[in-house]
């Protein structure tokens, strides 16, 4: 296919939409999707149909359009007006106020802060284009960053204009995507290959799923552009095999891509060609750890191995590999489209671009954002997120999962950035972000993630394998006060230990929501102790100043 | 071939520029533990013990598989190593059964070697009590996993020089537990050729031949050469 194809071929699409006055947008991504949103957008085009309104209305499933929290929802436009909580009984109600003033009762307003503080870059296809559509796609520009990329830059223009834009990884350590793309370019190999991230697994995180629900053929694309900066010829999407609906749409998107000679050999009539496929995780946490990744790609069992060497040295059977996340690699096609100048003028000095969080816990609006890299943690909770539900105080944020912190008030005001979270004991992580009020115990909070990486601990490194098993242990005996203040001083010890000599990343950070909550709220560990005495610890002060 | 020069400990060494520094410190008698490691295995870096100090960098990094850079200064011996090494002797000691006065391997273990090497006069981490089974359902040979300390030694040693592949590790994290096939009783193993060379690299008496008395499980030392050799040939 060449441009002059392609062209037309999105036109195509844009003319048929221009026949239909309205389009009524229902999400079918997961969270909706569980909710039998597939049920509400038959049942709406069933009554378009008995109205006779099917020439100029059509109903379109669509990506996830954030606000999880009062799904499923529903969208009509042109008319801008969102409905939520939505079943297929409101489905009448919803057709007989097209072009009318909205139903009160069902719709959701749209002016606050919510829609209009966020940035969207990743997303920005999510609820507006059929996933499983790859004219909706072209008609929204994609594949278009592919054709020029291919046809007019070569691949050492590509990486010199990803590092120009400052994109770091956003899987968890933000790792500069540009020098990673240019170590693998540069590495000697017969054949190299190309691995987007799926294996999303932190408690509470559901980014990456909603964007391979929502727009899949931008993850496709992205790892096309990958591929050639670097000399890949194959890829491999790693999506965990509890992802059923992201699994079937990336499947459909690929073999939609391979049919219009997006994929496959002599892409755009070049000598570039690029084979996808996918491999399904077995819901090991690790294997979101790059060598443990490999491993399981290749058929092996999920454990990491010591690095270096590096993945982009020696990665899948032994042959340089590009990994990426899929929220990385989804940032691509909009850097090529768009320069990277336009990329790095977004967010701050360290961090650039957008990151994509999953906003959950104590929170009004629990849903899916994307923010510009610099928003403070405040405007996220209180002005997106719409505070605390009823009435309760804010006590910690806890962001990066089970690798990373909790985060109190007083550092609300912080900017969302790399270092600036690293420096409060957190990390930016995948973009998990749970809000956690006053009624919240900080060391049952410890012990939660501590419970999840021992149970996900691979058990290859003594550190992580019995190191969490007996940091749970004290935990527990904690929560239920019967520690002592010699088990807490144990527990420190432990966490010290485990983050300095754990092989991988999970046992190295493991310890991390312990040591940020002993950092923050030190005292709830010490009135659980049972020969913590606050009285006792005055009168010997009192002792002291008298004997002196 | 090129060569670095580096320190370990302040003494001046040179080596060849793949040589990982377990493999010079050891050409000169400088001690650093290890557990996982066997000379002609393959490294995994999995035991930790051998992790050692880098002069300006707070990282510290397994010698077993770390090669020597120029200029590098290497310290193996710290306070702060010392104390994590016996950490990991201590966690190993409260996940198993490591109770020497009864065990087939005592005074032949390498758990207990390094037991008294590294201090460690007592256990602080409370004892995790796992029930785990013991199977003797093979004819010659007998495993104990309450002694098993994961260092995937026989598995390495059934794949990459018998090439059976009998031995390979279940499950995850504390459940962790090496299995003989699809976690068929030893006994029943279509693949494995009962050639011994697992009982002769388990460090502790996890691995035994039947017969043997407390104390009695002698490994056959110059076994463990002839394994490089056979390597270094093939």
């Amino acid at each position: 296919m060449t441009l002059d194809e392609l062209i037309p071929f999105a036109e195509s699409e844009l003319e048929e939409r221009e026949q239909y006055e309205h389009e009524i947008h229902v999400c079918v991504s997961s969270s909706c999707h569980s909710s039998n949103s597939e049920a509400i957008k038959d049942a709406i085009q069933a009554e378009i149909d008995a109205k006779g309104m099917s020439k100029t209305c059509r109903v379109k499933g669509v990506g996830c359009m954030g606000i999880c929290a009062a799904g499923p929802m529903v969208a009509v436009d042109p008319d801008g007006v969102l409905y939520e909580q939505i079943t297929p009984d409101h489905a009448a109600d919803i057709v007989a106020t097209i072009d009318k003033s909205p139903d009160e009762r069902l719709s959701h307003p749209t002016d606050t802060p919510f829609f209009n503080r966020q940035f969207k870059i990743v997303l920005e296809n999510a609820g507006k284009i059929d996933p499983n559509s790859i004219q909706d796609y072209i008609a929204a520009d994609g594949y278009t960053a592919l054709y020029k990329v291919l046809n007019e830059v070569m691949p050492k223009g590509v990486i010199s204009r990803m590092m120009r834009s400052g994109l770091r990884g956003r899987g968890g350590a933000g790792y500069p995507a540009g020098l990673k793309w240019s170590t693998v370019a540069k590495a000697k190999g017969e054949r190299k290959f190309v691995i987007c991230n799926g294996d999303e697994g932190d408690p509470g995180a559901f980014m990456d799923r909603s964007i391979m629900e929502a727009d899949p053929h931008r993850i496709l694309e992205g790892m096309a552009i990958a591929a050639y900066a670097v000399g890949a010829d194959q890829g491999y999407i790693y999506v965990r095999a509890e992802y059923p609906l992201a699994i079937k749409r990336l499947k459909n998107a690929i073999r939609q891509a391979k049919k219009l000679g997006f994929l496959g050999d002599n892409i755009f009539d070049t000598p570039f060609s690029f084979n996808v496929d996918i491999r399904l995780g077995a819901g090991a946490f690790v294997c979101g750890e790059e060598t443990a990744l490999i491993a399981s790609v290749e058929g092996g069992r999920g454990n990491p191995r010591p690095r270096p060497p590096y993945p982009a040295a020696y990665g899948l059977w032994g042959y340089p590999t590009l990994i990426n996340n899929a929220e990385t690699l989804a940032n691509v096609p909009s850097i090529m489209r768009h320069g990277a100048g336009w990329f790095s003028a977004i967010g701050t000095e360290g961090s650039k671009g957008t990151k994509v969080f999953a906003l959950s816990g104590r929170v009004k609006n629990i849903g899916l954002i994307e923010v510009p890299m610099g928003i403070t943690l405040r405007e996220i909770i209180f002005d997106i997120g719409g505070g605390i539900p009823d009435g309760k105080k804010f006590k910690a944020v806890q962001t990066g999962g089970p690798s990373g912190g909790c985060i109190p008030e007083e550092y609300l005001d912080m900017p969302v950035e790399y270092e600036s979270l690293k420096e409060l004991g957190s990390i930016m992580g995948s973009g998990g972000m749970i809000v956690m009020d006053e009624t919240s115990s900080m060391v049952d909070v410890a012990k939660y993630f501590m419970e999840f990486s021992m149970s996900e601990s691979c058990g290859k490194c003594i550190p992580c394998r019995v190191g969490t098993r007996q940091m749970h242990d004290l935990l527990d005996r904690i929560s239920k006060g019967m520690g002592t203040t010699h088990d807490l001083h144990q527990l420190e010890e432990l966490c010290d230990m485990v983050q300095a000599t754990s092989l991988c990343g999970l046992g190295q950070s493991a310890p991390n929501p312990v040591v940020s909550t002993l950092r923050y709220f030190r005292h709830e560990y010490l009135e659980l102790l049972t020969d913590y005495d606050p009285d006792a610890a005055v009168a010997a002060d009192e002792t002291s100043e008298v004997t002196q | 071939m090129s060569f670095k020069t580096f320190k370990i400990d302040d003494m001046d060494l040179s080596a060849a520029e793949d040589d990982t520094i377990l493999q010079v410190a050891r050409e000169h008698d400088i001690f650093i533990p290890t557990l996982c490691f066997l000379e002609g295995l393959s490294p995994v870096g999995a035991c930790r013990l051998c992790l050692v100090e880098i002069k300006g960098s707070s990282k510290l990094v397994p010698a077993c598989v770390t090669q020597v850079q120029e200029g590098m200064e290497v310290l193996t011996n710290s306070e702060r190593l010392q104390k994590y090494r016996r950490m990991v002797i201590e966690m190993l000691f409260s996940e198993g059964n490591h109770i020497c006065a009864v065990c087939v391997s005592n005074g032949h273990c390498d758990l207990q070697y390094l037991a008294q090497r590294l201090g460690v006069d007592h256990n602080e981490l409370p004892y995790l009590h796992q029930q785990k089974p013991v199977d003797a359902s093979h004819y010659r040979f007998a495993i104990d996993h309450n002694r098993c300390v994961l260092c995937t030694r026989c598995v390495r040693v059934c794949d990459e020089i018998e090439g059976a592949h009998t031995w390979d590790v279940m499950s995850h994290g504390i459940d962790s537990q090496v299995i003989t096939d699809l976690m068929q009783p030893w006994g029943d193993s279509e693949t494995c050729t009962s050639c011994g060379k697992c009982i002769q690299v388990c460090p502790t008496g996890a691995l035994f031949k039947k017969s043997k008395a407390v104390a009695e499980m002698v490994k056959e030392h110059e076994f463990l050469p002839y394994l490089k050799t056979m390597r270094e040939t093939k």
